[in-house]
């Protein structure tokens, strides 16, 4: 249950294997034995390559671009696929923007979803629940930005914008924050509500005033590592959020950029031009801003162990 | 950190000790807060259950008008025209690739993703347990997209060498069979780059369920005189073996329904190219069909043919996803 | 307690953090224009306009949303930064989702203008008939107005021939999978004392369904005669393997010897790609602005009054004229329910078709609009009301 510290129980009463020598250990055995631990090693290893090769990559082909501070302050306005120049400061908004919007929709949806399942949730309906969570999980996100799209602009006729991409985002980010506030609420002692309870304590205002708060951070990280998955999501924004390459911040008054769209728009062009290197920088931009979410989270779960 | 994945098997299983996950207090007192409160709480997992139900409501209605007018036998004709008088289109080639790109996935991911559990759990020096964690949930935090133009430009050429080899060597078995397709943007390519993106969803699911095993088991087996692979093949991967399996089967299902990268990196076949079982084949995924046909959603019927194919891949998922969940019951059912 | 409100205070610097970032940026990147407000204007309003009433026609200010063709992306771009350098006041966005999608959602209200490289069709399509579709939400006849004309190069990549001749039937077998090899007869008919490779013919095809696609199609069908068995489509029937978009088959072909694809001019050029001369039955031509002005030249007109429409003869067999290219067109309401609109449209179409606009877009690959059309589509956007 630590691995939401990322602290495994590594039980340190626990000898070293090499060290317990109790003989009869056969050379086939032993050989055995440093073949997979070599094998462990290698795993390890191998995954580690496409990373940091992605990485490297990135920073390669786009480092040069985001070291320049237009970058951070201009936007792609009256820049064509071949002129250097401008910034992604359209799109890091945008993907900003409407990552706290997705956020302030599926939290409150999602934590309360968790809250029924962990507090309140027996029976057929609460097993209903967990398994639709699941099945939100593995909707594809094509498919979720199809189903807004016919909902809203095709059965409403709303103009596409930036809210119906949150729309889009919410289906996708809520299962997310549902299983990662479920399991803090299960890290909460039971100890803890009982002694609520024992001093009168209403079971609503219990869950609102102990439970929650106690697992307050361990939710905020989950809440943001959620967001990191959305904030890179391309597919939905594809359908339901046209591009522009001016700022725009307004959610309701159509087009909006994203950094994802930005890289989609920009990947259609020979790499030998300006515009090529932008979507790598634009990548390493989006990567960053997703890392830096991380490391809130870790930071909000490490003020958390009290 | 398992979280960034979004799924979490900690919940389904039982605490070190063997005590069951939280059990019902009976502490709601019918108080109007507890009503209110209860009743959001209720209402939000019922938003959950509409939502879900109205996907595949929302996908019905809109598939069923284009499926009636279909000509071709939608399971199993290879034809894609959906525009026209007689449309004609079938599955069968999508479900192929879909399948066959995410098995493959799976293939390398699983194996992989448990022994970075173990190597994290259990062979990592203390020091570097952490780390490795976090970098190996790194590799989920790079947005698809990324890895599509990665897979192409970067990854697809350094295949080559291996595909040409397999296609050579072993041409006579169906999957390495030689096609059409004579670049490294193959049904082979996708695998592999899949199974990179859904690489973290494994790991981090396994290695939770490998740190819950209980030290007894383990100790049992080091007092008995096994070394420390003999102690994970007897006591680590058995306790492991239920949450493993469904991590793979969450990690098919993200695999499944992976749009913009495999998109990318596919080549498409002609119209009328004979089917073929190879790995070294092109074609389009459910997702990557739906994505790429996204420029002729310009009339009911045609949308609702890509639509139908999203529903099929919907079911699918819907299926994968079930069977993890018949998974992780029954493993309940044997640790309570 | 402590660690609660910590926590609380990096919450909301998140917060402030991602508010103060909205609140900053600039989408000035032109040294010529002047500042421009940091909103992104898009909160337009009038006011300026009505007070200098001549500037306001001119140069409008707000937001206009276009979207379609992918073709005529890198050539719309350009001539919207142009565009802002004289009038910095009005954001344009164009978003390439390709024609289909461009007409259902101009047809939808959803954008102001389509790019389409077909113009709007007369016969029923699925239930669907685009121009009354299109009139409907318009509330009167929309026009189809060609702006862009995009030469499709036949682009190959084979070591030691930089000269290839093909024409319309050889290209049909080709990309029917019947020619399979360099050296074949057929090809070497075509191509006397260049020495042909026996290299196997890698044919590549666009896997999004693309305004390209229809029209290398339709210049096969017409001109092939019988060679061609598909219909013109936007998705591919004949042979080959399939790449998405323009820089997909560009690539493939670049990496791919023996490789052959169908592409804009402009991406067979940044590739260094070899191109095709086409044999269109007098003589081989050359892809030159040019060769594909005479054959935008040959078009007949195929609409009533300001409705531009081009009938383009792929089969014609002038002289010097290179028959393979399509015509991107911008799609709009004659009569505008919003005066507004139509003057922010009006203002950037008829910079769109003056010369100054052609030329530029002719730099970077596109071909300019022969001068008869020109006039014909600036006296069309003057129309516009």
């Amino acid at each position: 249950m630590t691995a939401i510290t990322n602290d495994f129980p590594r039980d340190h009463s626990l000898a070293e294997p090499r060290d317990l020598d109790l003989g009869g250990k056969s050379g086939g055995r032993a050989l055995k034995n440093s073949i997979a631990t070599f094998v462990m090693w290698a795993a390890f290893a191998i995954a580690v390559i496409p990373l940091v090769w992605i990485l490297v990559t990135v920073a390669v082909k786009g480092g040069h671009l985001i070291l320049d501070s237009t970058w951070w302050t201009n936007s792609q306005q009256g820049v064509t696929a071949r002129r250097e120049g401008g910034g992604a400061v359209h799109a890091i908004q945008g993907t900003l923007i409407q990552g706290l919007v997705t956020a302030l929709i599926s939290v409150p949806i999602g934590v309360l979803t968790a809250v029924y399942l962990v507090e309140y949730g027996r029976g057929r309906f609460a097993r209903t629940v967990s398994f639709m969570v699941d099945i939100l999980t593995g909707v594809p996100s094509i498919v979720a930005g199809l189903f807004i799209y016919a909902v809203f602009v095709n059965a409403f006729g709303f103009q596409r914008s930036g809210i119906f991409v949150c729309f889009a985002l919410t289906l996708l980010m809520i299962p997310v924050v549902v299983r990662s506030t479920e399991e803090m609420l299960k890290l909460v002692p039971n100890e803890l509500r009982e002694a609520a309870y024992a001093l009168g304590v209403p079971k609503w205002k219990t869950i609102f005033s102990v439970v929650l708060p106690t697992a307050f951070s361990g939710i905020i990280t989950g809440v943001l590592l959620g967001l990191a998955r959305v904030m890179g999501e391309t597919a939905p924004l594809l359908i339901l959020g046209p591009y522009t390459k001016a700022i725009a911040t307004d959610l309701f008054g159509g087009n909006m950029a994203t950094l994802p769209t930005m890289i989609n728009q920009d990947r259609d062009q020979a790499v030998t031009l300006p515009a090529y290197d932008r979507i790598w920088a634009a990548a390493l931009t989006l990567i960053l801003l997703i890392l830096l979410l991380n490391l809130l989270g870790r930071l909000a779960s490490r003020f958390s162990k009290v | 950190m398992q979280s960034v994945t979004g799924v979490s098997i900690a919940d389904e299983t039982a605490g070190p000790h063997g005590q069951s996950p939280l059990a019902g207090d009976g502490a709601g007192t019918g108080r109007l807060g507890d009503r209110l409160f209860g009743g959001a709480a209720i209402g939000a997992g019922a938003i959950v259950v509409g939502l879900v139900t109205l996907i595949g409501v929302f996908l019905l209605s809109q598939a069923i008008p284009s499926l009636m007018k279909n000509e071709a036998n939608f399971l199993t004709s290879t034809e894609w025209s959906v525009g026209g008088e007689h449309p004609r289109f079938g599955i069968l080639r999508l479900l192929w690739v879909t399948v066959l790109s995410s098995l493959m996935a799976l293939a390398i991911a699983v194996p992989i993703g448990i022994a970075v559990a173990l190597f994290i759990t259990n062979y990592a020096p203390k020091w570097l347990s952490k780390p490795a964690a976090s970098t190996v949930d790194l590799l989920a935090a790079v947005p698809s997209i990324i890895f599509g133009l990665w897979g192409l430009r970067v990854l697809g050429p350094h295949t080559d060498g291996i595909q040409n080899f397999l296609r050579d060597n072993l041409g006579w078995f169906p999957l390495f069979k030689e096609t059409t397709v004579g670049s490294s943007t193959t049904i082979f390519l996708a695998g592999i780059v899949l199974a990179i993106m859904i690489l973290p969803i494994i790991t981090a699911l396994s290695r939770e369920v490998f740190a819950q095993t209980p030290p007894t088991h383990k100790e049992g087996a080091l007092a008995l005189g096994a070394t420390k692979w003999e102690m994970i093949r007897t006591a680590v991967l058995p306790f492991g073996k239920p949450g493993v399996i469904s991590a793979a089967m969450l990690g098919l299902g993200r695999a499944l329904g992976e749009t913009v990268a495999v998109m990318i990196l596919i080549s498409s076949l002609a119209q009328g190219t004979a089917f073929s079982f190879s790995l070294f084949d092109g074609g389009e995924t459910f997702a990557s069909k739906i994505a790429l046909g996204a420029g002729e959603f310009d009339t009911p019927q045609k949308t609702g043919a890509y639509i139908a194919a999203g529903l099929v891949l919907f079911i699918l998922t819907f299926i994968v996803n079930a069977i993890a969940r018949i998974v992780i019951e029954r493993r309940k059912a044997f640790t309570e | 307690m402590q660690t609660i409100h910590r926590r609380r205070a990096a919450v909301l610097l998140v917060a402030a953090g991602s508010l103060a970032l909205a609140g900053c940026g600039s989408d000035n990147n032109t040294a010529s224009s002047s500042s421009s407000s940091a909103s992104g204007s898009t909160n337009s309003s009038s006011t300026s306009g009505e007070t200098s009433s001549t500037d306001a026609a001119a140069c409008p200010s707000g937001t206009l949303n276009a979207e379609g063709s992918s073709a005529q992306k890198n050539a719309f771009e350009e001539v919207v930064t142009a565009y802002n350098e004289k009038c910095p006041d009005l954001t344009i966005n164009y978003n390439p989702t390709g024609s289909g999608t461009g007409i259902k959602q101009f047809n939808a209200g959803q954008v102001d203008f389509a790019g389409s490289d077909s113009a709007l069709k007369t016969e029923e399509k699925d239930g669907v008939i685009e121009v009354d579709a299109a009139k409907k939400r318009c509330e009167s006849d929309a026009w189809n107005l060609p702006m862009v004309i995009g030469p499709i190069a036949v682009a190959y990549n084979l070591d030691g021939v930089d000269k290839l001749v093909l024409d319309a039937a050889t290209l049909a077998a080709i990309f029917q999978g019947e020619i399979t090899t360099w050296n074949d007869p057929k090809i070497a008919a075509l191509n006397d004392g260049v020495t042909l490779p026996s290299t196997p013919i890698k044919p590549f095809f666009r896997s999004d369904d693309s305004g390209t696609t229809e029209n290398f199609t339709k210049y096969l069908k017409a001109a092939g005669g019988d060679a061609w068995a598909g219909e013109p489509a936007k998705s591919w029937t004949g042979k080959g393997e399939g790449k998405e978009k323009s820089s997909g088959v560009a690539d493939a072909v670049k990496a791919t010897a023996g490789g052959i694809t169908y592409v804009e001019l402009s991406y067979a050029k940044d590739n260094a790609l070899g191109m095709a001369q086409i044999d269109n039955g007098s003589g081989a031509v050359e892809l030159t602005s040019e060769s594909i002005g005479k054959f935008i030249a040959t078009a007949t007109a195929d609409g009533e009054g300001n409705d531009l429409r081009l009938k383009l003869d792929y089969a014609t067999k002038e002289a010097g004229a290179y028959p393979i290219g399509l015509v991107t067109y911008e799609i709009v309401c004659s009569v505008n329910k919003d005066a507004e609109k139509q003057n922010q449209i009006k203002s950037f179409l008829s910079f769109f078709a003056s010369s100054d606009a052609q030329t530029l877009i002719e730099e970077i690959g596109y071909a300019p609009l022969p001068a008869e059309v020109q006039s014909k589509v600036a006296a069309a956007v003057e129309a516009l009301s």
